[in-house]
């Protein structure tokens, strides 16, 4: 974990936020498939971690020591990788290979293949029983790292992580920190109300007190905006008096929205997936690294973009 | 005789004494499967999830990550169906050391019926990628494999009787991975077993031979992988092959012979018995095998009809 007063400028972390958006569309779209809109709500929870919060080494995947992170949702790898890439695990070229054959990014996370990611991942709601399991082995090992998951609001509709959440708190474990990505939609769900087509509905939880039902758990139980850095750094913070503390498991629940930070994804089922044209990458392109200086702009271009 | 749980329990007290990665993960049901052996001994190594299978795989699998290799305690059927999809993802696909320890397999599970009885379990694991799938024959081979899934850089099923059996394999036995063991020598006629039944076949076999029947009786500890030549070795002279198993006929130790035999040309019949492909029902032990037709009395029967039909016949 870092020390508060060694964040980043935010402008830098959202410069950076950005690009790892536009990496998801563009790296889809010569990929001709993929998630779009889980990977961009969760963009800014995750550069805030990898930037930031979480203590690793790129050059030292395999640290013992190194906090871990799962990404439960794990459709939404590609926004891990670009994450990744451009955190230096590997090279941001390469992910012009995603979903390729003979890929080490392959659709779904896997921890045999790419460096820094901690846990395979794909088949949803898998990933916070692994986090239990690796807070556990840490304590066993009195390890002091500290364990990160991500998980899709629609995610949670599956019943093994409320087996999680249950034995988390039972464990104490306040090494362990969930993030709910409540970006409001999944990939069809259910119509808001009657006459109202399936674009405009609510959350898939729009019916329960999720932040309720985790404190019913006894989780430690954190609300904040999760394209907010600020309010991210915040909860980071809270995290870690919860966990020094032994007030843990946290949960930070991040109202976010799908598709966020691109004009013609933001706020719509229909981008759960999907593979953007050239007129709008060069949408997103102008909406996205639009900066005096792009930064390494050759490295952006792909075989698409030369072609 | 020891039941194959208890030689469980006693054998991971023993093995964890000099190896600290060895934990038991239990399902709430150690007194059951006899984690509670280990419980009682290694109280830290101990983890009890409850009522949660899918999530004591993940909790396993996440262990494992920390250089752990737990092994997790549950009857079978709550890992190989209910736990299916997290032993996938995260203990096969990944290879993580995590041994599944299936308690109270097939139909022998204290009376608790369809439910609780794992006859499709052999089919289902052997199909997974990276699995390694054992069904020891009694309480000497069953510490044998447990000492030697401890030691296995990779995933384990290995199937577990609840009761105990008469022993088959001699106080020396040492388990040899996918290599299969000939129990009985004799003559064209094989049956091949796997896990206790192989027990109640060598029953069977001694019943057939006061009838005058001869017959050898092979034993596949090793589901997968097998060593096919083991096989096709312990099978020479053939003219008949017998498969029986407290499984199913559909995919099982039945698949397993025949699909080795006809990958390598060798066009022996081959009858499977098993449980035809129906449910099961609650009752004792003796009364599951005679009406299902794996007690030795059962199978000596129905070798012998086999025989006089002079073709495979259905299994059931």
């Amino acid at each position: 974990m870092t020390e508060r007063s060694e964040r980043p400028p935010l402008g830098e972390l959202e410069r950076l936020a950005r690009l790892v958006r536009w990496h998801v569309l563009n790296t889809v779209a010569q990929s001709k498939a993929g998630h779009i809109g889980g990977p961009l709500s969760m963009t800014d929870l995750l550069v805030a971690l990898y930037f930031s919060e979480l203590s690793i080494d790129p050059a030292r995947p395999d640290d013992p020591d190194r906090d871990r992170f799962v990404l439960s949702k794990g459709h939404s790898a590609i926004g891990l990788y670009s994450v990744l890439a451009l955190r230096g695990y590997f090279p941001v070229d390469e992910l012009s290979s995603f979903d390729h054959g003979d890929s080490r990014l392959q659709g779904h996370p896997d921890m045999r293949l790419t460096p820094g990611v901690d846990v395979s991942s794909g088949s949803l709601g898998q990933g916070l029983s692994a986090g239990v399991g690796i807070a556990l082995g840490a304590r066993a090992r009195q390890q002091p790292f500290h364990t990160w998951v991500v998980l899709g609001d629609g995610e949670l509709q599956e019943g093994m992580v409320w087996e999680a959440v249950n034995s988390a708190k039972r464990f104490g474990l306040s090494n362990l920190t969930a993030i709910v990505d409540l970006n409001g939609l999944q990939q069809y769900g259910w119509a808001a109300e009657a006459g109202r087509d399936r674009f405009d509905r609510s959350e898939p939880w729009g019916h329960a007190d999720l932040p309720m039902i985790f404190r019913g758990h006894g989780w430690n139980v954190i609300e904040i905006d999760g394209h907010s850095f600020e309010e991210i750094f915040g909860a980071f913070d809270r995290v870690r008096e919860a966990a020094s503390a032994g007030l843990g498991p946290s949960v930070i629940v991040a109202r976010t929205e799908k598709g966020h930070g691109i004009s013609f994804t933001r706020g719509t089922y229909k981008w759960h997936n999907g593979v953007a044209d050239d007129a709008q990458l060069a949408l997103a392109r102008a909406e996205l690294l639009t900066e005096p200086e792009p930064v390494a702009e050759a490295a952006l271009l792909t075989e698409g973009d030369r072609s | 005789m020891k039941a194959q749980r208890d030689v469980w329990g006693e054998t991971l007290v023993e093995v964890a004494r000099t190896d600290e990665t060895v934990m038991v993960v239990d399902g709430d049901l150690a007194n059951s499967t006899k984690a509670d052996l280990f419980a009682a001994a290694y109280p830290d190594r101990f983890v009890e999830v409850g009522i949660a299978e899918q999530n004591m795989v993940g909790i396993a699998f996440g262990l494992s990550t920390l250089g752990y290799r737990p092994w997790l305690s549950t009857f079978g059927v709550f890992l190989t169906h209910r736990a299916l999809d997290p032993i996938r993802m995260l203990v096969s696909q990944t290879g993580a050391p995590v041994r599944l320890a299936g308690a109270y397999s097939g139909l022998l599970n204290g009376s608790s019926g369809k439910t609780h009885q794992d006859i499709e379990d052999l089919a289902i694991m052997r199909a997974m990628p990276n699995l390694t799938v054992i069904a020891p024959a009694d309480e000497v081979e069953a510490a044998a494999v447990v000492r030697w899934a401890c030691e296995h850089d990779g995933p384990v099923y290995v199937r577990l009787a609840r009761d105990a059996v008469a022993p088959v394999l001699p106080e020396d036995y040492e388990f040899e991975l996918g290599r299969v063991v000939q129990l009985r020598p004799g003559g064209p006629i094989a049956l091949v077993s796997t896990g206790v039944q192989s027990s109640r076949v060598m029953q069977a076999a001694a019943l057939l031979e006061a009838d005058g029947v001869d017959v050898r009786v092979v034993h596949v500890p090793t589901i997968k992988p097998l060593d096919e030549c083991s096989l096709l070795d312990a099978l020479e002279g053939c003219s008949q092959v017998i498969t029986v198993e407290e499984h199913s006929v559909i995919g099982g130790l039945g698949g397993l012979v025949a699909e080795t035999l006809t990958t390598h040309g060798l066009a022996l019949p081959v009858t499977r018995l098993g449980l035809a492909d129906s449910w099961s029902e609650s009752g004792p032990n003796g009364f599951l095998l005679e009406k299902y037709g794996l007690s030795p009395e059962q199978v000596a029967v129905r070798v012998v009809a086999s025989l006089l039909v002079g073709l495979p016949t259905r299994a059931g």
